[in-house]
């Protein structure tokens, strides 16, 4: 067609099937412009995630061509990808928690440090004292002065590569062979790249300490970290795989901002999200995937939100629910001066109360960090209180066991699906029965588990909920991202709770799967459920709860009805009143 | 109040210092039971020696299993690498009359299990518990039958030429200090160096970065770009090096230079114990090691006291002790994090 546009990447009739039999791509053709932002919708398990990890060499294609800046490449690692300045962040993050963000980032691509640093140095020159210490015992002292001498002009070698290098290597061949050999164990440069990831961190403004621990960090700075790592390579294509799904609100807005930074400056970038007006909002052009199938690739002028929908799902979407008023009954959750630490012994839940009648919804926003993952785990017994009592119906659960509290009526929708929610290398239908397997119906007789009521319950919820994969006997790790998170919704909504903790319940799911939950949780209510909501999401809030509390800082500091209030007034309770400029726009 | 108790046990800093509490005592009833300042610093200097030359092994093969438990191989095979280390040490300084060819073979040797235990493992992605029984079992047959093949004995090979040891005249006037470094094997030394090393190459390098990564997050790993298998392979066989020495120093190191079959005598296995109860890291193996070296001397070191020789019939109990810390360490005592990817064979298409 028109000749002069120049392509970044080519896929060219891309077709992969998992060897449990899923046909994730079928004949993809994909092809993004240079210095383009390009969204990537879908359902659930449409294959996204498989088709851009294909490009990115970690999954392998059955068939196809890829094309990156005009040269066919065959990826066969991650690394081919990467030395054509592609660079992913994943839907679920490769990050290492117990190191630091220096280490996380230069994995794969390590500096050698160009001035020794003081512990290397010391690290090294004691082992050499200490090697020459012994061996001159028993080593003729003429000999000994020879390995001496030789030990000592290694370390000279290690400690100070690049100087001695250039004068004594002349033979380039040689001096390549040479560095693959030692380049593995030559020191590393830390503080080289703690200084150089800061420097990036500092110039497209992704503030994060280079030598915390990843294990700290919240899930918006980790990905931060994934980003810097993509930009530590150089990566001039960027995939982002549903970065915005994880983070708040204000988050996405920086995150976008970066976006827009890494467009300008020439980036080429691959988007895929959930949530319509982000590539609405930021993308040139869109394609759109379903079950594996390209459905067609639309400019972004051309287009509208409800047009998206209707390409992803194959049917118009609702975007409102349908919600009648509330009939709240007795008095379901009720928390008195609930005080919460966190693993570091930090106060992060500062006394609160709030109640939960059977048949409404009590929404709780606030920005992530506030308190509300510690006031969950506490009032679903995964973390023992500091002070206050939990009352559901009328048994206490302070401080009881999450079975005990599970059996008292409460279900729970863990934020983190792989961390709370799912034994990931377990078969779907273990997922879909764990919590209720040790009761009747799932035992036959005391001790022995009914495997055929597994699979009838089993097979009955991943047809509700649609969760498309492989069938119940298939492994969880192996469903797509938002599958996952409708097996957890499914398991905990089937339990037939009183109460209903639900921490982020849509998070990664596609607008057609979002609207069943809502309705779901709707109806729920109206049958007489009490219902928590905790969401990063406003415009979840607002539209399912019926009264709405904001966390700030371990505290609630605002009630109020959906319908006195708006997303303003809500921002600048999140932001703790005194930043109120400043979350306004914040907040969409 | 129990957590804050709880908190103080991890701090790891009680466990040393009950440990030193308790040698202190123990230095002080060794000096009153025989009362005399000479005897006193022959014994103490003695029980210093013994503790390093127990040790020693230990601390090698402990290094060994960090390597390859680091990369997220489990290999319970150190027992079997150092057997046939120890064997093949004996055997090749028999054939060349040399024993640093001795302590080579003694490397290779155990390389060379453990390069049988990688294909297994990180090729082929089997059992890791499965595969190292196997080599236990194969090299307790095959140097059983070798010691009948090359010296037709059934218990105990020839006597060959041992290691030197390294003398350090100028301490020998020092109380304790010269009795205990008078007379040692290079390898009591190699051992020290090769922690440091060891921490250098862990903590210091892009090898050591990645073979951490390797057992922590393979598919991290993989997706930076750089190969899962190569860096486990190479952890697993850098642990049969190590094991392999560790096994050298038992049959040439101290003693009769020899080969007695049978003769690790579960080492392999306190190695390992040694390895959890040092979290994994080099300088808590170091520690760990002597620690348990020390548990091994003493139960020699109280039939030197008339007065404590009854507590010679419960040495069983002291050989005990290492395990039971081992749970312990596990139950949470003190804070034992093992490598998260461990025992999990990396598969590329099933996505975590
Ligand atoms: N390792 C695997 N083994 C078997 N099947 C897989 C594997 N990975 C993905 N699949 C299947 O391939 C299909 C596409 O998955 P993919 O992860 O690409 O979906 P997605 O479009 O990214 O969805 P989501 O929005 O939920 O993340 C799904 O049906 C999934 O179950
Ligand atoms: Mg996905």
């Amino acid at each position: 067609m028109e000749h002069d546009i120049k392509y970044a990447v080519e896929l060219i009739g891309i077709n992969k099937t998992f060897p449990g039999g899923v046909q994730a791509n079928r004949d993809v053709t994909l092809k993004i412009r240079e210095g383009e932002v390009h969204g990537l919708l879908g359902e659930n398990g449409a294959g996204k995630s498989t088709i851009m990890n294909i490009l990115y060499g970690f999954l392998s294609k059955d068939s196809g061509r890829i094309i990156i800046r005009g040269e066919e490449v065959e990826p066969k690692s991650p690394q081919d990808a990467i030395d054509r300045g592609v660079g992913m962040v994943h839907q679920h993050f490769k990050l290492i928690p117990p190191l630091t963000v220096t280490e996380n980032v230069i994995l794969g691509l390590e500096p050698s440090s160009k001035k020794p640093d003081r512990n290397n140095s010391l690290a090294v020159i004691t082992a050499t004292l200490l090697a020459l210490f012994v061996l001159s015992f028993f080593l003729p002292p003429f000999e000994f002065l020879i390995t001496a001498a030789l030990l000592l002009a290694a370390i000279v070698l290690i400690l100070y590569p690049p100087r001695v290098f250039e004068n004594l290597m002349a033979s380039t061949r040689f001096r390549a062979a040479f560095e693959k050999l030692v380049s593995d164990v030559r020191p590393l440069g830390f503080d080289d790249a703690a200084k150089k990831i800061q420097q990036i961190a500092n110039e497209n403004g992704l503030a994060v300490d280079p030598y915390a621990k990843v294990e700290n960090l919240s899930v918006g700075l980790q990905q931060r970290v994934e980003v810097i790592k993509t930009l530590y390579r150089e990566a001039d294509i960027l995939i982002l795989d549903e970065p915005t799904s994880v983070l708040t609100p204000q988050e996405v807005d920086e995150l976008f901002v970066t976006l827009e930074a890494f467009k300008k400056s020439g980036k080429t970038i691959i988007l895929i999200t959930h949530k319509l007006r982000e590539p609405m909002a930021l993308c040139d052009r869109i394609s759109v995937l379903r079950d594996g199938v390209l459905v067609g690739t639309v400019k972004k002028d051309e287009t509208s939100a409800e047009e998206l929908a209707q390409m992803m799902v194959g049917r118009p979407v609702v975007f409102t629910v349908e919600k009648p008023p509330a009939t709240p009954g007795s008095i379901i959750l009720n928390v008195e001066n609930l005080k919460v630490k966190d693993h570091r012994g930090l106060p992060k839940v500062r006394g609160v109360s709030f109640q939960v009648r059977a048949g409404e919804i009590l929404g709780i926003a606030g920005v992530e960090g506030n308190g509300q993952t510690e006031l969950v785990e506490a009032l679903v017994g995964l973390r023992k209180p500091s002070d206050g009592t939990i009352l559901v119906g009328d048994i206490h659960t302070t401080g009881k066991s999450p079975r005990f509290v599970r059996e008292a009526g409460v279900s729970h929708i863990p934020e983190d699906r792989h961390r709370r929610g799912l034994i990931l290398p377990f078969t779907i239908e273990e997922n879909l029965t764990l919590g209720r397997h040790y009761r009747p119906p799932f035992i036959s007789r005391p001790g022995i588990l009914d495997l055929d009521k597994f699979r009838s319950v089993s097979s009955k919820l991943v047809n509700d909920y649609s969760i498309k994969g492989g069938g119940g006997g298939s492994l969880t790790s192996t469903l797509s991202g938002g599958n996952q998170q409708k097996l957890v919704v499914a398991r905990e909504l089937e339990s037939g709770p009183k109460l209903l903790v639900a921490a982020q319940p849509t998070r990664g799911l596609d607008v057609g799967a979002t609207e069943f939950i809502h309705k779901t949780l709707i109806s729920m209510r109206n049958q007489g459920v009490a219902i928590l909501l905790v969401s990063a999401e406003l415009d979840e809030i607002r539209t399912l709860a019926d009264h709405i509390i904001v966390m700030f800082d371990g505290r609630i500091v605002g009630e109020k009805r959906p319908e006195e209030t708006d997303a303003q007034e809500l921002g600048l309770l999140m932001a703790g009143h005194l930043e109120g400029e400043e979350s306004v726009e914040v907040v969409n | 109040m129990k957590s804050a108790m709880k908190r103080f046990l991890r701090r790891g800093i009680v466990i040393p210092v009950v440990l030193l509490v308790i040698i202190i005592l123990l230095l002080k009833f060794t000096y009153d039971a025989v009362d005399d300042v000479e005897t006193f610093y022959a014994l103490t200097g003695w029980l210093l020696e013994a503790t390093l030359q127990s040790a020693t092994p230990l601390i090698l093969a402990a290094l060994g299993g960090m390597f390859s438990e680091k990369s997220g191989v489990v290999n319970i095979g150190l027992e079997g690498m150092m057997l046939i280390g120890a064997f093949a040490a004996v055997a090749a300084t028999y054939f060349f009359y040399d024993p640093w060819i001795g302590l080579l073979a003694a490397v290779l040797a155990g390389g060379i299990l453990a390069v049988v235990h990688a294909i297994i493992c990180v090729k082929m992605k089997g059992n890791h518990i499965v595969s190292g029984t196997g080599i236990i079992l194969f090299a307790a047959g095959f140097t059983t039958l070798m010691l009948e093949v090359i010296w037709n004995r059934k218990g105990i090979s020839e006597q060959v030429t041992a290691l030197p040891n390294v003398n350090m005249p100028f301490l020998q006037d020092i109380p304790i200090i010269g009795v205990a470094f008078d007379n040692l094997s290079p390898i009591v030394y190699f051992a020290f160096v090769l922690v440091i090393v060891s921490w250098y190459v862990m903590y210091r390098t892009p090898f050591g970065l990645r073979l951490r990564a390797a057992g922590e997050d393979p598919s991290t790993l993989d997706a930076a770009g750089v190969s899962v298998e190569k860096y486990r392979f190479i952890g697993v066989v850098i642990s049969g090096l190590l094991a392999g020495l560790g096994g050298a120093y038992l049959s040439l190191g101290r003693g009769l230079p020899a080969f007695g079959k049978q003769m690790t005598a579960g080492r392999g296995f306190i190695a390992l114990a040694a390895l959890i109860f040092g979290n994994w890291t080099p300088f808590g193996v170091l520690a760990a090691g002597l620690f348990f070296g020390f548990l091994d001397t003493l139960q020699h070191f109280v039939g030197f006291v008339p007065a404590w020789q009854w507590i010679q019939g419960y040495s069983q109990f002291l050989q005990m002790i290492p395990f039971v810390l081992v749970v312990l360490a596990l139950a949470g005592i003190r804070k034992s994090v093992p490598p998260k990817a461990i025992a999990v064979p990396y598969e590329k298409e099933v996505k975590a």
